[in-house]
């Protein structure tokens, strides 16, 4: 059934051993082979750039105005890598193993080995783009620390990592374009596969300008197309990031991997109203220099600053001493939440905690004092030195905070309360990043394999670039060798026309409802269902309510929504409808898998699996494998297990105490 | 912060699609909160013309947090609207009052051709990166990160230059629609690292040569572009980017 691949041999020779003896496809026939990225973000960009320069005609695709708009613009804190420039004990063993700890042992092993592998080289290739990182005076990459890490291995510029590597790879995937390697499709959504004798074999695209559907062939299609958080539609994600080219996957074959595992964010600003659109993250690198508190005492109405010190409880300092504001995000996620149930929230709304930065600015205007030999400084010089300090490490961050909340951050401290921001869960791909549909790749966000069911911090960005520069180079020529006399095929052929009428009927259908209620009433409705049952805390009762709601939402969208304009034009409320279409039959999916995993393992928490002092609880004997989901029709899923196995990281109850 | 609602006048640029000619709309907005972003005062209006069985207005619009460049928004004749260093999903409506009349308007220059209603065209920008916004280094070639050697001061200022979110706001707030700003940035942030020397010299030439046959405007150091950068790229950028491209011009040997 299920065949991840795995190649065979010890953890750290798997790798090498498959680089070693996989097929090659030579120069002239990579010339004739077509490929399909669909998404142009760090997986997207890296993969299009890497497989255009070994000589693949590449054809690659995004909704947005420019390949550089991708929402891996926006991480911001920074890339892991087990360089160990720091000397202080790192090495590729202990990233794989924080990375499967931190996952709490639901990743699979040789996949989250490979990406620590891998993740020194991306590095590497950055910095020869000309990516700028943070540096030392002495010339030499700068690091710091990440959460659930004993070491600093986390590159970073600014709080604006994202967007340099992103735009490194974009700049990589510009130059093929100019090449002619890589023709680039803007402003284009995939809105079918295209399958032919159980192969992937290209794509049914609309051309979002003119509304126009587009048929395009290719030897094998990859979808590079990020995570499913929209579907809470508050989250940190994009106004455009969704989950259609996935879900138009899965509906053609493709299984959909632990589709529940979501990530929550612990730093994010709070909602302020009903109004919000989205939500705004601060970076987890403020946890370095920002300590989160509540006041003891409940329902205090107190300005931050009348609070003295001892009546303030640092909560995660006092319950996990030994990674203390740095615990993972599951982790720091439900401890705030816990005290905000519990009555000690702040802010207006009671949702919120505070992230402080009093302290450390001190200690940072101390030292600066001490390095220019200051005698006797004053309060207001240290304070001076140390916002400087402050500025130079998070200055975006703080001034995003200002701009949103109209507060001053380095006067007072930050409101801050979890989001959702990234979801583990994907398509199931096995070693090769292939689904089960064949020749159907996905990498990145898009697919479910590293990060297990919660991700680290500064572990994203490594792995949309570890698949898209190292991996996908070599394990798509695996397939492709025995592709290469496949020539191109017809877009007359009855597969194309299927699929597109397909694709056209829904349009059509959507366009014809001409109700009463527009895109986003029916996209709020779904979030607010999701993230009250299917959100930080889920149990069984919750996740059977939200089912039901989600099929009768369902069902008035399909009968009720409006969406003005025409087909034929550039309508972004169609474009909406079509993903918002797509979240509702997620959501019910995220629910049955939920529902169906009677235990707790990072960021997915059950209330009735939990420890006695309220963390999450696994239940190995039962649940330790990957839910990989079949779609079988509405309201059908059908349950594929994949056993895991763990060789060098044997599962223990996680600790961060 | 105090919250407060008010009620405002918004005059409108609607436009069909490229080929048509457009117009101002008024339309009344009223309850809008002080705590808004000026995109989901956008999303309002557009709820409404959406439940009246109007067509809501198109905008073009993503991240919301100030960094994928997708908005592009001229606010009462100011790229991104009042606020300095700020991009129009980032502006609040705390900078407005009540019984404000605002004018919005898309993106003008010729090379930034009106989509549909405030979304325009920016294509042009993808094409000067290919000409030569990039260092020729395949996948796999790199040597270990730290053999180069980059002095604090020249990464940050590579990075303060590679900060430029690509949005376009340059252009719009030229009088003469120059790129030279855009431009400007990423020639500097090469010109910066050791990583762009081996082709610094083709990079500015290529780059400027496109930028012109896109039909950008020339630049007469106005520093309107850097006034309205959403992200601050400094007007030394474009000093430096004609040092670059004047000494390629002296000395390039083809």
């Amino acid at each position: 059934m299920l065949n991840s691949k795995i190649p065979a041999g010890s953890l750290d020779k798997k790798w090498e051993d498959y680089k070693g003896h996989c097929k090659l496809v030579n120069p002239a026939n990579k010339r004739n082979m077509e490929v399909i990225i669909v998404g142009t973000g760090l997986a997207g960009a890296s993969a299009a750039a890497s497989l255009g320069e070994l000589g693949y005609k590449v054809k690659a695709f995004c909704f947005q105005d420019s390949p550089r708009r991708a929402h891996s613009i926006a991480a911001q804190g920074g890339i892991n890598a087990a360089k160990n420039y720091q000397n202080d004990g790192d090495s590729v063993f202990r990233l794989f193993y924080d990375t499967v700890k931190g996952g709490d042992y639901r990743a699979r092993e040789a996949n989250v080995h490979r990406l620590a592998e891998v993740s020194g080289n991306i590095i590497d290739q950055c910095v020869a783009q000309g990516v700028p990182f943070a540096r030392e005076y002495g010339g030499l990459l700068s690091n710091r620390s990440f959460g659930a890490t004993q070491v600093q291995r986390t590159f970073y510029a600014a709080g604006q990592t994202g967007q340099q590597l992103l735009l490194g790879a974009y700049s990589a995937l510009e130059r093929q374009v100019a090449l002619g390697n890589v023709t680039m499709y803007n402003r284009h959504e995939m809105l079918d596969v295209v399958v032919i004798d159980g192969k992937a074999r290209g794509i049914i695209a609309r051309n979002l300008i003119t509304g126009q559907l587009e048929r395009h062939f290719g030897h094998a299609v990859l979808l590079c197309s990020g995570g499913y958080g929209n579907v809470f539609y508050l989250s940190t994600n994009a106004m455009g990031s969704n989950v259609t080219a996935a879900w138009k996957a899965t509906r053609k074959g493709a299984f959909f991997g632990n589709p529940c595992f979501t990530q929550i964010h612990p730093t994010c600003i709070p909602v302020s109203g009903d109004h919000q659109s989205k939500l705004t993250l601060m970076s987890e690198s403020l946890r370095n220099d920002g300590r989160i508190w509540v006041p003891k005492k409940q329902n205090d109405t107190r300005k931050p600053s009348d609070i003295p010190e001892d009546e303030r409880d640092y909560y995660l300092e006092r319950r996990y001493p030994a990674f203390g504001n740095l615990v993972p995000r599951d982790v720091a996620s439900r401890a705030a939440k816990e005290r905000c149930d519990a009555g000690y929230g702040v802010g207006s709304s009671k949702q919120a905690v505070y992230l402080d930065f009093a302290f450390n600015m001190d200690r940072y205007g101390r030292i600066e004092a001490s390095k220019r030999q200051l005698s006797n400084p004053t309060p207001e010089e240290i304070r001076k030195l140390g916002k400087e300090v402050v500025a130079e490490k998070y200055g975006n961050l703080f001034d995003m905070y200002a701009k949103i909340t109209g507060e001053n951050p380095y006067e007072v401290p930050m409101r801050i309360y979890p989001a959702v921001h990234y979801t583990m869960g994907g398509l199931w791909v096995d070693y090769e990043l292939m689904t089960s549909v064949t020749g159907l790749y996905a990498l990145g966000e898009a697919n479910f394999s590293d990060h297990g069911a919660n991700r680290l911090g500064a572990s994203a960005l490594m792995q949309g670039l570890a698949d898209g520069y190292f991996v996908i180079p070599y394990t798509l020529g695996n397939y492709l060798a025995d592709d290469i006399k496949t020539k191109p095929i017809s877009l007359d052929h009855p597969a194309f026309v299927e699929a597109e009428k397909n694709v056209q009927s829904t349009i059509d259908k959507l366009m014809n409802i001409k109700g009463t209620k527009s895109v986003d009433h029916f996209h709020k409705k779904l979030g607010k269902i999701m993230w009250d049952k299917c959100g930080m805390a889920r149990n069984e009762q919750g996740l059977k309510e939200a089912i039901t709601e989600i099929q009768a939402l369902r069902k008035e969208f399909w009968s009720d929504v409006r969406i003005p304009g025409e087909a034929n034009e550039f309508n972004p409320e169609l474009e909406k409808a079509g993903r918002v279409a797509d979240f509702l039959e997620l959501g019910e999916l995220m629910c049955v898998d939920a529902l169906h995993r009677r235990e707790s393992c990072g960021g997915h928490f059950r209330e009735e699996s939990q420890t006695d002092e309220g963390e999450a609880l696994r239940d190995d004997n039962n649940f330790s494998y990957v839910a990989a989901w079949e779609y079988k029709g509405e309201s059908q899923f059908e349950l594929h297990k994949e056993a895991l196995e763990f060789v060098e990281c044997k599962p223990t109850q996680r600790s961060y105490k | 912060m105090e919250h407060y609602t008010m009620n405002l006048t918004l005059k409108v640029w609607r436009q069909k699609n490229t080929g048509t000619q457009g117009k101002f709309e008024t339309y009344p907005v009223s309850g809008i909160s002080s705590e808004m972003s000026f995109l989901e005062m956008f999303d309002v209006l557009n709820e409404r013309l959406i439940n009246e069985g109007k067509e809501p207005i198109a905008f073009d619009h993503d991240c919301r947090e100030g960094i994928c460049g997708a908005c592009s928004m001229h606010i009462n004749g100011r790229a991104h609207g009042p606020w300095a260093g700020t991009t129009t999903c980032q502006l609040h409506m705390r900078a407005f009052k009540d019984g404000d009349t605002i004018t919005v308007e898309p993106w003008r220059a010729g090379s930034f051709p009106v989509v549909k209603d405030l979304t325009v065209d920016r294509g042009a920008f993808d094409r000067i990166i290919e000409a030569g916004g990039y260092v020729s280094v395949n996948t796999g070639n790199a040597q270990d990160a730290n053999n180069i050697l980059v002095p604090k001061d020249k990464a940050d200022a590579a990075f303060a230059a590679a900060a430029c979110i690509g949005c376009g706001a340059c252009v719009a707030a030229c009088k003469n629609s120059s790129a030279m700003l855009f431009v400007s940035a990423k020639v500097s942030q090469l010109a910066l690292l050791p990583q762009g020397q081996p082709e610094k010299k083709t990079r500015a030439l290529n780059m400027i040569a496109q930028m012109d046959k896109e039909g950008f405007g020339s630049c007469t150091n106005t520093g309107a572009c850097e006034a309205e950068c959403p992200k601050e790229i400094s007007l030394t950028n474009i000093a430096r980017l004609n040092r670059e491209y004047i000494a390629a011009g002296f000395t390039y040997e083809k």
